[in-house]
């Protein structure tokens, strides 16, 4: 089964040029905005969307990912409204990849069977659930290739050549390279050491790798770009949507525009990239 | 009876980590490495005669093992039903039972050779454990704490910064436990290469509340062998108080496979159980967070939400995994205990036994005030005095004379 996601990685191959993958979190500021940046992307230049399901407890993500995620909570974001908001996206893009990213506890609490069936008719792609390790396949991995949802899966530079393989195993769509151990938004990864980490995964895959953490500048993409078929920008464009709120944390005229501002330029930068990693 | 039941209560987890459908190893790619690491190294310690020699020698010698189980015969008299037997963890070194755990975890990771410990405390007494035995190993300690309960456990703050640990206030949240482990597990996946992360209760991924459990157990093997001691023959029932249940499940395990022996969990129920509290099992269902599938309190979009208890140490929106099992199977009763009960059998126990409790255990002293009277006198009830009231001193003494005013 050929997804949307498939179906991207495969023209930007033909067109020579890596993937620039934005993450934004669903509900963040409030579910009207939040939907009308999610439109705003492609045009801006995003190839592949991830959208962050809103969680109490991001254990994996820095301060910036947490408050957006507090900031769609106390807006009234649910799962089963940012649910809503790609069905909402779908109406006027059908080919730009989604893929839901988030923790495992409020889908297993949706319900795993409901929210796969839910997620697929509204024009999900894929899915990276953060705490679910291969270890762990049987809960949602499984069920959702089943489903015809790509399960992508975290690759870390703590993940050496033994295990890769079974990180890999049950990967589809691509694969997301976190390169630094770390929360999002902290440290920059090396693009040098990024290349070579990169290469070592595609010694295991035919899958695209996505490189993400640390990237914030058009250079810093372009150099990921460079090494890697995707970069993955998601602190950076929280940061500028957060800098664009008022002093209670509401959007303002120039929110949608700060975000997608942002996105044109890193967009510059990997599309600046010399050759895409092959 | 329950078809499910097992043959044994005392064989989990499996190799997966899972009681039943709980537990399990819900962590980031990153950390997973380690875990499995971790899993590792332990089983090697646990077969190793050298280590369990080793670990023998400081829990004599430095912890102060084996802790008395003391008859609390005015308590007895007092409530008039079951003779009280106190398991006396408040007299370990640290002043609680953490210290059985911390020692094992740290033994552990000298043996992985990691030379940076975290961990994440609540009331402060894990917190306290480990920047002790860091002190002892010479080991860099950072332990982080919910801003919350920085300011309302400050003798223990005190004490960790003497001890030559870094105290981190955490502002995340609800500012208590369950943020403070969210920071702790940030730290680790960070700081992966060089860091053990010492858990302090019977939570987390897999292997940890397995190997806290078997830490922790040798309060019931200490009781087992004190009351054939004392009484000749085995309790009647055992009660102790549940934040992640790690010096519940201490004193149940051994006795797991014992049907006559009746078990009791006590959890917080904060100001009541319609209201804020901290009950898991009573109020919340089965989810996934902090690594493992348990008991959590949260809303319909599976969004945690905030426990409330006057004791920061069960001050949690969740609970150990095996506890979640238990309690499915039936072999474990949970009740729960409020602020306010807490509070009146704190007082009691300071003036009719010479025992100033931690809040935590004063949980279930409040639930063997409601139990006790109901059982014959010869029945035998052990509670487990897990932790010791100096650390709560200033602020019951500040509740009481608002109460007053």
């Amino acid at each position: 089964m050929t997804t949307r996601i498939d179906a991207r990685f495969a023209e930007l191959a033909r067109q020579g040029r890596s993937a620039f993958v934005t993450f934004v979190m669903a509900g963040d500021p409030d579910p009207a905005t939040s939907l009308d940046i999610l439109k705003a992307l492609p045009k801006a230049g995003a190839d592949v969307i991830e959208i962050g399901m809103p969680f109490t407890d991001p254990m994996a993500d820095g301060p910036s990912i947490q408050a957006a995620g507090l900031r769609a909570l106390k807006a009234g974001m649910t799962l089963k409204k940012t649910l809503e908001m790609v069905r909402g996206f779908r109406k006027d893009d059908d080919s730009t990849p989604l893929v839901l990213m988030g923790y495992y506890n409020p889908i297993y609490i949706y319900g795993v069977d409901k929210f796969l069936v839910d997620a697929k008719t509204s024009g999900v792609d894929g899915l990276i659930i953060v705490d679910l390790p291969p270890e762990e396949d049987n809960e949602l991995c499984l069920p959702a290739m089943k489903a015809g949802l790509n399960f992508i899966r975290l690759a870390t530079p703590t993940t050496d050549d033994k295990r890769l393989p079974a990180v890999l195993a049950n990967t589809s769509g691509f694969v997301y390279y976190v390169s630094i151990t770390g929360i999002t938004g902290s440290a920059s990864a090396d693009s040098t050491v990024v290349g070579e980490a990169v290469a070592r995964i595609k010694r295991h895959t035919k899958l695209p790798v996505c490189v993400g953490f640390g990237i914030r500048t058009p250079d810093a993409a372009r150099a990921i770009a460079e090494n890697a078929n995707g970069a993955v920008v998601g602190t950076a464009l929280v940061d500028a949507l957060n800098a664009s709120l008022d002093a209670g944390g509401r959007a303002t005229p120039k929110t949608v525009g700060a975000v997608a501002d942002l996105v044109a330029e890193l967009a510059q930068g990997v599309r600046g990239a010399k050759q895409a990693a092959e | 009876m329950n078809p499910n039941l097992p043959n044994s209560f005392r064989t989990g987890p499996d190799e997966r980590g899972h009681f039943g459908i709980f537990g399990g190893r819900f962590v980031a790619e990153t950390l997973m490495p380690l875990i499995l690491d971790l899993e590792k190294a332990y089983a090697d310690a646990k077969a190793d005669p050298a280590f369990q020699a080793e670990m023998n020698g400081y829990l004599k010698h430095y912890v102060g093992r084996p802790s008395p189980l003391y008859l609390a015969e005015r308590l007895t008299e007092h409530l008039g039903g079951a003779k009280i037997y106190f398991k006396r963890e408040e007299l370990n070194h640290t002043g609680s039972h953490k210290v059985n755990n911390v020692l094992g975890q740290i033994m552990v990771a000298r043996r992985m050779g990691k030379k940076r410990i975290i961990a994440e405390t609540g009331a402060g007494q894990h917190g306290v454990a480990t920047a002790t035995l860091c002190a002892r190993f010479g080991l860099e300690c950072v332990v982080y704490m919910g801003a919350v309960d920085v300011e309302r456990q400050q003798p223990n703050v005190i004490r960790m910064e003497m001890l030559g640990a870094r105290v981190v206030p955490v502002q995340s949240g609800s500012r208590t436990l369950k943020d403070a482990m969210n920071d702790a597990l940030r730290d680790w996946v960070t700081n992966v290469h060089n860091t053990f992360y010492c858990i302090g209760t019977v939570a987390g991924p897999h292997p940890y509340p397995m190997m806290v459990r078997d830490f922790q157990s040798i309060i019931g093997d200490e009781t087992r062998q004190q009351m054939q001691e004392a009484e000749g023959r085995l309790p009647d029932s055992l009660i102790a108080c549940i934040g992640g249940g790690s010096n519940a499940m201490g004193l149940f395990h051994p006795f797991l496979d014992d049907p006559s022996v009746e078990i009791f969990g006590v959890e917080a129920a904060g100001h009541g159980l319609t209201q804020l509290h901290a009950a898991s099992i009573a109020g919340g269902r089965p989810g996934v967070l902090h690594g493992n599938r348990t008991y959590l309190l949260m809303d319909d979009d599976g969004q945690i939400q905030d426990a409330h208890s006057i004791s920061a140490g069960l001050d949690y929106p969740g609970i150990g995994p095996e506890h979640s099992w238990l309690h499915e199977t039936g072999r474990v009763t949970y009740l729960s205990a409020t602020d306010d009960e807490a509070l009146e059998a704190f007082q009691l126990l300071s003036r009719l036994e010479g025992i100033i409790p931690a809040l935590e255990p004063a949980h279930a002293i409040a639930k063997v005030m409601e139990l006790a009277p109901k059982r014959p006198k010869d029945h035998l009830m052990v509670l487990n005095l897990s932790g010791r009231g100096d650390k709560d001193v200033p602020q019951v003494g500040d509740i009481l004379k608002g109460k007053k005013s």
